[in-house]
């Protein structure tokens, strides 16, 4: 039993990818492409090899998952997994795809049995599945498995020379363009103030911008928001949004379906403001205070110019 | 130019999952259903492209004959044609799914010519398998670029544009292609009261294929441990401020 991870350079959900993988068994390899990650080996990786090919100075996917076949065939694992990040997802595809093999993206549990446990509606529900193939393709689920270390030694650095086809590389990035952002940025604020249905309107998002100005807080929003135009859709948080992981998240006038919850379950606290006191949000909330927001929201701004002056 | 949409009918969760006696699925018996979210965009991207460019829209669903719904609501958005493989509610693997799909291309374009572009969901909301398009794309030997929020034509190709951090990765892709897109790549139209009576005069062709062995097998569905928190009131209306502040200090973020 061996097990090949797909590790993308910087990403610490690759760690927790292979952290899950660890529970498949065997000696585990590694495979980067382009460049080497350091310290593997800390997390259990006996042998990483690193692609090398002129064709990979960018991002192609049917290269990356050539790449993960080539080391198929060198070292005969019984699974490759992948961190499910939106590479990660795409390259397994791939190779799902080249060998025409069962692939389960975003699993949180693997057991001995070929059997896994896997995320459904962005979290929400989970499905145990098997996977009716020797060879076991899998991705990770992102920030549901912990990254834990073992006292392993440095991992062997391997070079792989890549054998690609021109087809490997007709899709790949021709350009990237840079996008200048202004304020705090929605997936790395530590305090989202949010908005649903119940802010009514474009411009009731007034308040709550008040509100998250004075606590260096980003502003989102639910999908309702965004299907209506009030907001844009990189505000969004939910399954079709942006995940978020907050130390206060405040969630005004979001009624709290399984799409909104899906991205927002990451926050340390959640803050619920609702009229209505039956609402399912006060059920993934820590705490909550019911009434009009229009009131509640300037009250709590207001309290907070008080208390700093 | 002609271009293929492959939608997929979800339910409206709302605010709880209930699960049916047997796990084997959702419990929808009081839940509305829509078109899986990036699926919806999938179609109003389509259609866009089209009036622009000229051409038509065929929009094709694999699921249960009340699946016709979602071809229909598609259709009163701008799709011309539905193509509805009608299963008897079982859920189809991925790789099933994409063999159908190859399937019916196929066909289609054998009786009324190459599609330039075939239009997926990055994943379904419900079963998020990340998968069929490229399986498709792979089994026609044609490109396909995913996670895409922006989609462009120019003379033989499409510019794809992905946001990644800090900006956006572009991919430019010879057609004919496959896409997979996200929502946010456009706000989808609402369907004016003329478009879905006209809607329901255009032609949809059913198919019965035959599901074939699963190799991801379902084999049941669980609800996680965590639904059922029960928030801590801080109080009633404004008056309830005082005590937010004072947890927002108790959590390190009052500033």
């Amino acid at each position: 039993m061996s097990v090949l991870v797909l590790v993308e350079p910087g990403e610490e959900l690759s760690l927790q990818a292979i952290s899950l993988a660890r529970d498949l068994g065997g000696p585990l390899h590694a495979l980067s492409v382009g460049e080497a990650v350091t310290g593997l080996g800390a997390y259990g990786v006996e042998t990483l090899h690193v692609a090398e090919h002129d064709g990979l100075s960018a991002y192609a996917p049917a290269a990356w998952a050539a790449c993960l076949e080539q080391l198929i065939d060198q070292v005969a694992p019984d699974a490759v997994v992948a961190a499910g990040t939106n590479r990660g997802n795409e390259v397994l595809g791939h190779l799902a795809a080249r060998r025409e093999l069962p692939f389960a993206a975003n699993c949180i549990a693997v057991g001995s049995d070929g059997t896994v446990t896997r995320v459904r509606w962005g979290g929400s529900l989970l499905e145990e599945a098997r996977i009716d193939s020797d060879l076991k393709l899998l991705t990770v689920a992102p920030h549901m498995v912990e990254a834990t270390t073992l006292n392993g030694g440095e991992a062997t650095v391997e070079r792989l020379e890549a054998a690609l086809d021109d087809a490997d590389l007709t899709v790949r990035v021709v350009e990237h363009a840079e996008t200048p952002t202004a304020g705090v940025s929605l997936a790395e604020a530590k305090v989202v103030v949010s908005g649903g249905r119940g802010v009514g309107s474009a411009d009731g998002f007034g308040m709550l911008e008040e509100l998250a100005g004075l606590l260096n807080a980003a502003v989102g929003c639910s999908r309702v928001v965004t299907m209506a135009g009030w907001r844009p859709h990189t505000d969004q948080v939910g399954q079709t949004g942006t995940k978020v992981a907050p130390d206060l998240y405040i969630a005004c006038g979001i009624s709290g379906a399984t799409q909104h919850i899906a991205g927002c379950k990451g926050a340390k606290k959640i803050l619920a403001i609702n009229s209505d006191a039956e609402a399912p949000i006060l059920a993934s909330a820590d705490y909550a205070v019911i009434g009009d927001l229009a009131e509640i929201v300037p009250a709590i701004t207001a309290e907070l110019r008080k208390a700093r002056s | 130019m002609r271009i293929l949409v492959c939608v997929k009918r979800v339910p409206l969760t709302g605010g709880k999952m209930v699960l049916t006696a047997d796990e084997q699925a959702l419990e929808t018996r009081h839940l509305g259903f829509t078109i899986s979210p990036h699926e919806e965009c999938g179609v109003e991207e389509a259609v866009r492209l089209v009036e622009q460019h000229g051409g038509e829209v065929t929009v094709l669903t694999l699921g249960p004959a009340e699946a016709e719904e979602q071809i229909r609501d598609s259709l009163a958005n701008g799709g011309d044609r539905g193509v509805h493989l009608v299963t008897d509610g079982q859920e189809w693997d991925p790789q099933g799914t994409a063999a159908v799909i190859v399937e019916t291309v196929e066909a289609e374009e054998a009786a009324g010519g190459g599609f330039d572009l075939i239009v997926f969901g990055n994943e379904s909301a419900d079963a998020g398998n990340y998968q069929v398009g490229i399986r498709v794309a792979y089994a026609l030997s044609r490109p396909i670029a995913t996670n895409l929020k922006g989609l462009s034509l120019y003379e033989g190709g499409v510019r794809c544009e992905q946001e990644v951090p800090g900006g956006r990765d572009i991919y430019e892709l010879p057609l004919p292609a496959v896409v997979s897109v996200l929502e946010g790549i456009n706000l989808p139209r609402y369907p004016s009261v003329p478009a879905k009576l006209r809607a329901r005069s255009k032609p949809v062709e059913t198919r019965s294929p035959e599901r074939p062995a699963p190799k991801l097998e379902k084999l049941r569905l669980v609800v996680p441990p965590g639904q059922g928190k029960q928030a801590e009131i801080l109080g009633n209306g404004p008056e309830a401020a005082p005590r937010v502040v004072e947890v927002m200090r108790e959590i390190g973020v009052a500033g």
